[in-house]
């Protein structure tokens, strides 16, 4: 019986704390809006990225904490399936974010020696947010891969 | 001279995909936090980084406020002979640092 209330008791604080947690974060999200103006959409980026050309899902992976605790720094890798032959090889890759105050996170140009299209960084995020990479391809093909990250201290307010 | 940090294999067999860290001490002001006194600091960010083997270029990067300090790469590359890497990064207020490391290929 103890046991089991013990667990309730700690399951309440839980819930209390993330509800806190919750209220800061509205409170403190109209703020970095006012703050941060955004350069250009995201869609003009990644528009200057690939030009016309149309984005197929597929063969790329980024890997991001779905979970950050701190946003001043965010571990991001990406790799694209590619031989990185001469023939066949990915030539740029793009990662673009939604709501940092520029839409540009990076971009890589690899060459076919590299054998492995995979490259890790870390990068700020200025709240929760989708990445999307795009990978270039030699055949002037376009993939990408998008994935989520909910941010609890965010960039640009400290450090 | 900022401190670099570049790291990978001293020697290596011939096809053997080699992964090469970098990391340059640096503080990537974004230009979009105000300091102390309220005024937005001045961007101070590194804007490319491009490694060479032997004069020629094997990776760049483009880099944006959005990098973490201390911006950090790892990228991969296939040995096929001894030889010189040579890393540069170059960004606002003229920075511009470049190191070298050799690698040996059996």
């Amino acid at each position: 019986m103890s046991t089991r209330s013990g667990r309730s008791a700690m399951d309440r604080r839980r819930v209390l704390a993330g509800a806190a947690g919750a209220t800061l974060a509205v409170a403190l999200r109209p703020a970095i809006a006012a703050t941060l103006p955004r350069t250009e959409t995201t869609e003009a980026a990644i528009r200057r990225f690939l030009g016309d050309n149309p984005i197929r899902p597929g063969r790329v992976t980024l890997d991001l904490p779905p979970l950050v605790e701190n946003g001043n720094t965010v571990p991001l890798a990406v790799s694209v399936e590619s031989p990185m032959t001469a023939e066949d090889h990915v030539r740029r890759i793009g990662v673009f974010n939604e709501k940092n105050p520029q839409p540009n996170v990076m971009t890589v140009h690899l060459r076919p020696g590299a054998g492995r299209a995979q490259v890790s960084t870390r990068i700020r995020l200025a709240d929760t947010q989708r990445i999307t990479a795009i990978a270039e391809m030699s055949d002037g093909t376009y993939w990408s891969a998008s994935a989520d990250a909910i941010v609890t201290l965010a960039a640009c307010l400290e450090g | 001279m900022a401190r670099a940090l570049i790291n990978l294999p001293k020697t290596a067999k011939a096809g053997d995909v080699i992964a090469i860290k970098t990391l340059m001490a640096h503080p990537m002001e974004t230009g979009f936090r105000p300091g102390a006194d309220g005024r937005i600091l001045p961007r101070n960010i590194v804007t490319e980084f491009v490694c060479r083997f032997e004069d020629e270029e094997i990776f760049r990067a483009e880099l944006f406020p959005a990098s973490a300090a201390n911006p950090f790469l790892t990228f991969t590359w296939v040995a096929t002979r001894s030889g010189r890497f040579s890393f540069t990064w170059r960004g606002d207020g003229g920075f511009d640092q470049t190191e070298t490391a050799s690698i040996t290929v059996a």
